[in-house]
């Protein structure tokens, strides 16, 4: 159905169809939004607040990345805001128990990890069972997990160094934004220019082809799903810093929040369709829709109803266009 | 969504029958169990006050299960009940509280109208639209979400608000049985008779396991994939009224996240994600399953913060089951095909 990713070597080159994917439309949208900002508030077109602003969307950012990989694999994993919460629950506990803070950080990223892993080893064990299915049961289980360790209660009073890290710059931008481009940067080159993200694309195209043909299916899923779960715990590290303490009930419903970012940015979840830039695009193009609307005073509620239906939008257009095509084509066959 | 579906194998009729009935009567000894070590711990569970309050507590979820094995088997998923139960649930409220001489009936008529019209939304963008069903849940879900703090503008609806009319339909009895039992067992029986007594239900069924071989048989896929989504979002609004009048507020967050619980009864009720399969009296006991353990573990004194990993467990390891003696099941079936 959908293998034009692994094709578009071939294909001829047209400045039409350059400029009509997704991914343009998405930085036209990105620059209007500027633009309708810059109008409102004067001091909107301000190099720091600009950067600023990233600071207020990107703790999420870190696991759209490694979704978009899974999104492409034409799978989904719905665990992800558990797995924050637990792992950032088993940091501040373990901080709390006296363990020095950089340990605890890297136990935090351990316990993200394995909990990814403990997905991708599931469903490779049972690769009849559709992902959706193991993630919501562990979604559940692993925010059990996190209650049952902290009950009501938060844990913070963590190092005064920890909670700027989500507050620090690094020369003139701030450290979450350097750190999630250098992400981005080597999630992008590993996707589009490894064998690795071939296997990835050729997973969701055609998953049964892949096995045959000698990828390592297995072995790229596990990868990718351990990825997500170690993206989870980078999020959990940088949530926590900007918040200062953390609850077993933090970080409900981001996996929602994430998926909405990759498949506004243009990766279908049917698989093997769809470049990481655009889940890039999507996270800067709602953090800045977010910003504005925030100038205007447009309530957080209206922005969940644009966000949807963008999300709608994104995903029927190109339905819509070829309904119209087919009804044209058959009125003049027909005629 | 991924899913092999290419690799199932299709076990003869008369096993896949014994197989269906080993899984349900696998399922009900595990709830039986359940409940005799409660009863061994806590000899109160046995009451009729208690399993009165269990089935009560259960019929929200069961009802909104029903629903949802139609959108599974017809190989869809609805995210958005949650926020549509909510949607419906507010402006029913708000329509009691400004007008409290509002009969109840007409309550639950507006919240399943609205409920049902939000479906309706949700059906036309997965089946005329071609949206992934995923997606189009999920995107209708942030709108109806946002929808229900616009309509309370952000303030909720609380129990004096409500007319005590209201509040009756939840604490009310029929013959002595609350009135949640009753509506739940009347919509088990429609939806029994509907899916498999009814051409509309059995069409469901077919467009789930094969849509190109139902498409050439001449049956509207696509308007029976609506169908299934006006029918999940009518069931959301109409649980919705019950919600709001049980917990007696009305929140803009009401149920959120709910819908994985919906989803976790269904297949637990052994509703195949891939579509096709799903049995009515499966899903009653998927309900029954998880009903049972929210009320048997506060009564063991289990703390209230393992309830929530210990569900996810057994869900976790009634789904690994249920595919390991399905692969048994496939494998017998395979040895005893004559080569």
């Amino acid at each position: 159905m959908e293998h034009s990713a692994g094709m578009s070597l071939e294909r001829p080159f047209s400045w039409k169809g350059f400029f009509l994917q997704w991914e343009w439309i998405l930085f036209l949208v990105f620059i209007l939004i500027h633009i309708v900002n810059a109008q409102l508030s004067p001091y909107y077109l301000d190099f720091p607040n600009l950067v600023d602003t990233t600071m207020t969307f990107l703790d999420k950012a870190f696991i759209v990345l490694p979704m978009a990989y899974i999104i492409i694999m034409g799978e989904i994993d719905i665990s992800v805001g558990s797995t924050v919460a637990l792992s950032a629950v088993a940091m501040g506990l373990l901080h709390r128990a006296g363990m020095p803070m950089p340990a605890a950080m890297l136990c935090c990223l351990a316990v993200a990890a394995a909990c990814g892993f403990v997905n991708g080893f599931i469903l490779i064990k049972f690769p009849e069972l559709a992902p959706m299915i193991v993630t919501l049961s562990t979604m559940i289980i692993y925010r059990g997990i996190a209650l049952i360790l902290l009950e009501d209660q938060a844990v913070g009073k963590f190092p005064l160094w920890f909670e700027y890290l989500g507050w620090e710059y690094f020369g003139p931008i701030p450290f979450m934004l350097f750190a999630f481009l250098v992400c981005a940067v080597i999630f992008g080159l590993v996707l589009h220019k490894t064998t690795f993200g071939r296997q990835v694309y050729g997973i969701g195209s055609n998953r049964m082809a892949c096995v045959f043909s000698g990828v390592p299916v297995d072995r790229v899923r596990l990868i990718v799903y351990t990825l997500t779960g170690l993206m989870a715990g980078v999020t959990a590290l940088f949530l926590t810093s900007r918040m200062g303490s953390t609850r077993p009930n933090v970080a409900q419903g981001y996996e929602l929040d994430v998926i909405a970012m990759v498949v506004l940015g243009g990766i279908s979840t049917s698989g093997g369709k769809g470049r990481l830039i655009g889940a890039v695009l999507a996270v800067f193009t709602v953090g800045y829709l977010r910003f504005g609307l925030g100038l205007r005073n447009v309530s957080a509620q209206v922005l969940m109803i644009i966000i949807g239906l963008l999300l709608i939008i994104a995903v029927a257009i190109p339905n819509v266009r070829g309904m119209i095509g087919s009804y044209l084509t058959k009125r003049k066959n027909s005629a | 969504m991924s899913t092999n579906a290419g690799t199932r194998a299709i076990p003869k009729e008369g096993l896949l029958a014994k197989f269906g009935k080993f899984r349900e009567i696998g399922l009900l000894v595990f709830i039986l169990v359940i409940m005799i070590f409660t009863q061994w711990k806590n000899p109160n569970f046995f009451t009729f006050e208690n399993l009165d309050d269990l089935l009560a507590n259960a019929s929200i979820l069961g009802i909104l299960a029903l629903g949802m094995m139609l959108v599974i088997i017809i190989r869809g998923i609805d995210l958005s009940i949650g926020a549509n139960l909510a949607l419906s649930g507010m402006i029913a409220a708000l329509t009691v509280s400004n007008f409290p001489d509002t009969p109840p009936l007409l309550a639950i008529l507006i919240g399943t109208l609205v409920g049902l019209a939000c479906g309706s939304i949700v059906g036309v963008v997965v089946a005329v639209l071609g949206v992934l069903p995923i997606i189009a849940s999920l995107g209708m879900m942030y709108v109806f979400r946002g929808l229900t703090y616009i309509v309370s503008g952000r303030r909720w609806v609380s129990a004096y608000q409500m007319p005590d009319t209201f509040k009756d339909m939840a604490t009310g009895r029929f013959l002595g049985i609350r009135h949640y039992i009753i509506i739940a067992a009347v919509i088990y029986l429609l939806f029994y008779y509907f899916t498999n007594h009814t051409r509309t239900g059995r069409r469901i069924y077919a467009v789930g396991s094969n849509p190109e071989s139902a498409a050439i048989s001449g049956i509207h896929a696509k308007r029976l994939t609506w169908l299934t989504y006006a029918i999940m979002g009518g069931l959301s609004g109409f649980c919705g009224v019950l919600w709001v009048a049980k917990f007696a507020s009305a929140q803009g967050d009401t149920a959120s996240g709910y819908e994985m619980n919906v989803i976790a009864a269904c297949v637990l009720g052994g509703v195949s994600i891939v579509g096709g399969s799903g049995k009515v009296g499966g899903v009653l006991l998927g309900t029954l399953l998880l009903g049972t353990l929210n009320n048997a573990l506060p009564m063991i004194n289990m703390s209230v913060f393992w309830q929530n990993a210990i569900q996810g467990a057994i869900i976790l390891v009634a789904i690994l089951v249920n595919t390991l003696v399905k692969r048994n099941v496939d494998r017998s079936n395979l040895a005893r095909r004559p080569i």
